[in-house]
Order: C-alpha cells, then sequence, then structure tokens
C-alpha cells in the first residue's frame, strides 16, 4: 500500500508541488527553508558526530574492553587454579598410595618381626623342655636306679620282719638279701612297666 | 488546516530571522526537532557511560548493547576495514532513529520526513564513500562497474546499468527514508481524521487502525533507521573491499 503511495502520489506532486506548497502540495519541496534545513543538519549532526566519536563512544568501548580483559583474565585465574587443584589432588592421591604401601610394608614388617619373636620363643621353649625332659629323665633314671636297692631292702626288712613273727628266729641279714637278691634279678623287668 | 494530512510536514521558523549573507538559516521547528534529537541522543549515552562499571545498570546496558549492535552490523557487512568510520554510522544510525522516534511523538515534527535533510545525509555518505573508494583502490575503483565474468558483448550495456545503478544510489537511500516516514505519518493523519470525522459511531475502526499503524510505524522507524545505516555499510564496503 505504501509502495503504490509513493509510486503515485510523489511523481504526481513533484512537478506541481513547487507552485502548490501552500495549497496542500508537499511542503517537503517548498525550497524555502532548505538551506536553514541543511545548515542545522551539518551542525547538530557535526556535533553530534564529535561529542559520540570523542567522548561516548571511547568510553563504552574502553569498558568493554576492560569487561572482555577482566572476564579473560578471570578465566585464566580460575583455570590456573583448576589445575593447580589438579595438581593437588594427584599429589593427595600419590600420597595416600604411599601411605598404603607404606602401611603394607610396616604390616609385613611387623609381622615378620612378631613371626621371628615367636619362632625364636618356641625355641627358647621347645629347649628349655627338652632340658626339663633331660633333667626329669635323669631323675627318673636315677629313682629308676636307685629303687631296686630300696625295694629290695624293704623286703629283706618285711620279710625279716615277718620271720621273725612266724618262726620267731632271727635270720641271717646276709642270707636274706641274698635271695631278694636273686628274687629280684629274676624279676627285675617286672618293677616298672606294666 | 489541521485537518489536511500534509500539514504536519510543513516548516515554519521559530523565533527570529536569522541571515548568513544572502542565506536564510533561521531557527525552524525542524532545527527544534534535529536538536532535540541530538540532545536526546547524548543525554541516554551520556547516561549510559556515567559509571562505567563492570556490571552495567540499565542506561549502561542499554549504550552497550547499542555500541555492539552497530559493531556488529558494520564488521558482519563492511569487514573489519571499516572500524574507523564507525563512530560516523553509529552517529548516523542514532540521528536517524531518534528523528524518526521522535517523529511518533504526537504534535512533533519529523525530521527524516523531508527529502533535503534525508538526501543531505545521503549525499553526504555517496560522495564520503566515493573519495574513500578512489583513495583506497585509485583509478581502479571503476572496476566496480565492470563485473567479472561477464560476456564482452554486454559489457557495454552492463557497465552502464552499473554506473546508473551507483549514481542512483544517493536517490535511492534519501528516497526510500524519506517516502517511508512521510507516508506512514500520513497515513496515520487520514486514519485520526476519519475518527474525527465519523464520529463517535463509526470512529472505532479508524481507530484501532490507527492504534494496529502506530505500532507499524514505530516498527518502521527502527527499520528504516537500520536500513540506512547497513546500506550506508554495504556502499562502504564496496568502497572497502573491491570484489568486482
Amino acid at each position: 500500500m505504501k509502495k503504490v503511495f509513493v509510486n503515485l502520489i510523489i511523481p504526481s506532486l513533484f512537478f506541481t508541488s513547487v507552485n502548490a506548497a501552500e495549497s496542500g502540495g508537499m511542503p517537503q519541496l517548498n525550497p524555502e527553508f532548505w538551506l536553514s534545513q541543511i545548515f542545522w543538519l551539518t551542525i547538530t549532526f557535526g556535533i553530534l558526530y564529535i561529542v559520540l566519536a570523542k567522548l561516548i563512544l571511547p568510553k563504552i568501548s574502553g569498558n568493554l574492553e576492560m569487561r572482555k580483559a577482566q572476564i579473560l583474565d578471570n578465566i585464566e585465574t580460575a583455570e590456573k587454579q583448576r589445575e593447580e587443584s589438579e595438581g593437588k589432588i594427584k599429589e593427595y592421591e600419590k600420597l595416600i598410595i604411599e601411605c598404603k604401601n607404606e602401611a603394607k610394608a610396616l604390616i609385613s614388617e611387623t609381622r615378620e618381626k612378631v613371626n621371628k619373636d615367636i619362632a625364636e620363643k618356641n625355641d627358647q621353649i621347645e629347649k628349655e623342655i627338652k632340658e626339663e625332659i633331660k633333667k626329669a629323665e635323669l631323675e627318673i633314671n636315677n629313682l629308676m636306679k636307685n629303687a631296686p636297692e630300696k625295694i629290695n631292702k624293704i623286703a629283706i626288712d618285711t620279710s625279716n620282719e615277718l620271720i621273725k613273727g612266724l618262726v620267731g628266729a632271727e635270720v641271717n641279714q646276709s642270707s636274706l638279701s641274698a635271695i631278694v637278691e636273686d628274687l629280684s634279678s629274676k624279676n627285675k623287668g617286672n618293677y616298672y612297666g606294666n | 488546516m489541521a485537518t489536511n494530512p500534509m500539514h504536519q510536514f510543513e516548516v515554519y521558523r521559530i523565533g527570529p530571522e536569522i541571515k548568513l549573507g544572502n542565506i536564510d538559516i533561521s531557527f525552524t521547528n525542524a532545527s527544534l526537532f534535529m536538536v532535540v534529537s541530538v540532545i536526546g541522543i547524548l543525554i541516554i549515552f551520556n547516561l549510559g557511560t556515567k559509571k562505567n562499571s563492570l556490571i552495567p545498570d540499565k542506561m549502561q546496558l542499554l549504550a552497550e548493547l547499542s555500541y555492539t549492535f552497530v559493531s556488529k552490523m558494520i564488521s558482519d557487512t563492511a569487514g573489519s576495514k571499516a572500524k574507523p568510520y564507525f563512530s560516523f554510522i553509529f552517529s548516523l544510525f542514532m540521528f536517524v532513529l531518534f528523528c524518526n522516534m521522535f517523529g511518533m511523538i504526537p504534535y512533533t515534527f519529523t525530521v527524516t520526513s523531508h527529502i533535503i535533510v534525508t538526501f543531505v545525509l545521503a549525499a553526504f555518505i555517496f560522495i564520503g564513500v566515493t573519495i574513500i573508494g578512489f583513495a583506497k583502490h585509485g583509478i581502479g575503483y571503476l572496476k566496480l562497474f565492470v563485473p567479472s565474468g561477464v560476456p564482452i558483448v554486454l559489457l557495454p550495456l552492463i557497465v552502464v546499468i552499473e554506473v546508473i545503478s551507483y549514481l542512483s544510489r544517493p536517490v535511492s537511500l534519501s528516497v526510500r527514508l524519506f517516502a517511508n516516514m512521510m507516508a506512514g505519518h500520513t497515513m496515520m493523519k487520514v486514519f485520526g481524521g476519519f475518527v474525527i470525522s465519523l464520529g463517535i459511531v463509526g470512529g472505532w475502526l479508524p481507530l484501532s487502525f490507527s492504534v494496529a499503524l502506530t505500532g507499524l510505524e514505530i516498527l518502521v522507524a527502527f527499520l528504516q533507521a537500520y536500513v540506512f545505516a547497513i546500506l550506508t555499510c554495504i556502499y562502504l564496503n564496496d568502497a572497502l573491499n573491491l570484489h568486482h
């Protein structure tokens, strides 16, 4: 619609308007104030351009640049800190692994030590036990060695008493002991054992 | 007079007649709204750059968003070589935008609805771009009129067409903005007149049209400022990066 308006009306007005400006034509084509408009356009646009170009736009661009720089700076710092923290995490993990290994080593060392200790003590105790056993065996042997004699003596004494009670006569001590000796030597294996 | 839809475009003197030699440079309603637009832009951008904090407030955000918007527009269309002309294109965009937008307020005057204003801007851009083109490429800038890959038979015709299209740039640029603004404002005025003439009974339809048109015209006001700026970027691109 606008196009039609422009195409139809503007050309038709163009040729008549210079005279018709006052009587309802296009005031745009009345050249009375053209020079004034050009003059004021130049002045106002010139001032606008100078103030914008010299004062305002550098401020805006400066601020935008500053913000950009700051954002980049912040991103860089953040990146750096992230890297740092990653490094720290790695360090920490390494430390933990080291600690684990150390703990393992410590545990195994301690276990070895304890085992060795136990073995040593076992050995010692075994040795002591062996000694004790040896001593006891010696004692038993001694006792075993002495036992027949004592038994013989008891047997002699008992038989002497018995004979004395039964017969009422003293028996020769040596002959009695000879008999007991003889008997005991015959039954020697029967004293101990089942 | 009030019902004449063209009345709103009339320029009249405010204050005394000022003469510079033989030339009448009186302060007019057009001059007033140029000044108002410039002051409006400067106030907004002054507020927007006052604090310059790391985290922007509303005004600062507005200023920064406009800056990045225009900056992106230039780098997208004209590349990085257009950086020195950023201030000019930014001022141009803001000036046209604010003149258009101030024109949307009832009883104001739309500076950009005058062909002389848009034509001066467009002619300045045209001459500037041509000078830049010749300064950058010397006489080689004329290669702009000789597209590559065109059959030799067609070349004279193409060159003529290219020259005409190049020369018509300031006209198309200025007429586009001026005609859009004038047509929109005239249409709104016409519908506004219908509201009055049809009265309480039949006025509602044109009133709703008028409301819709206001929205559309605000869009057009922005769009035309954008188009004006982006075409300037495209012309600048031709002058800076000779593709043909």
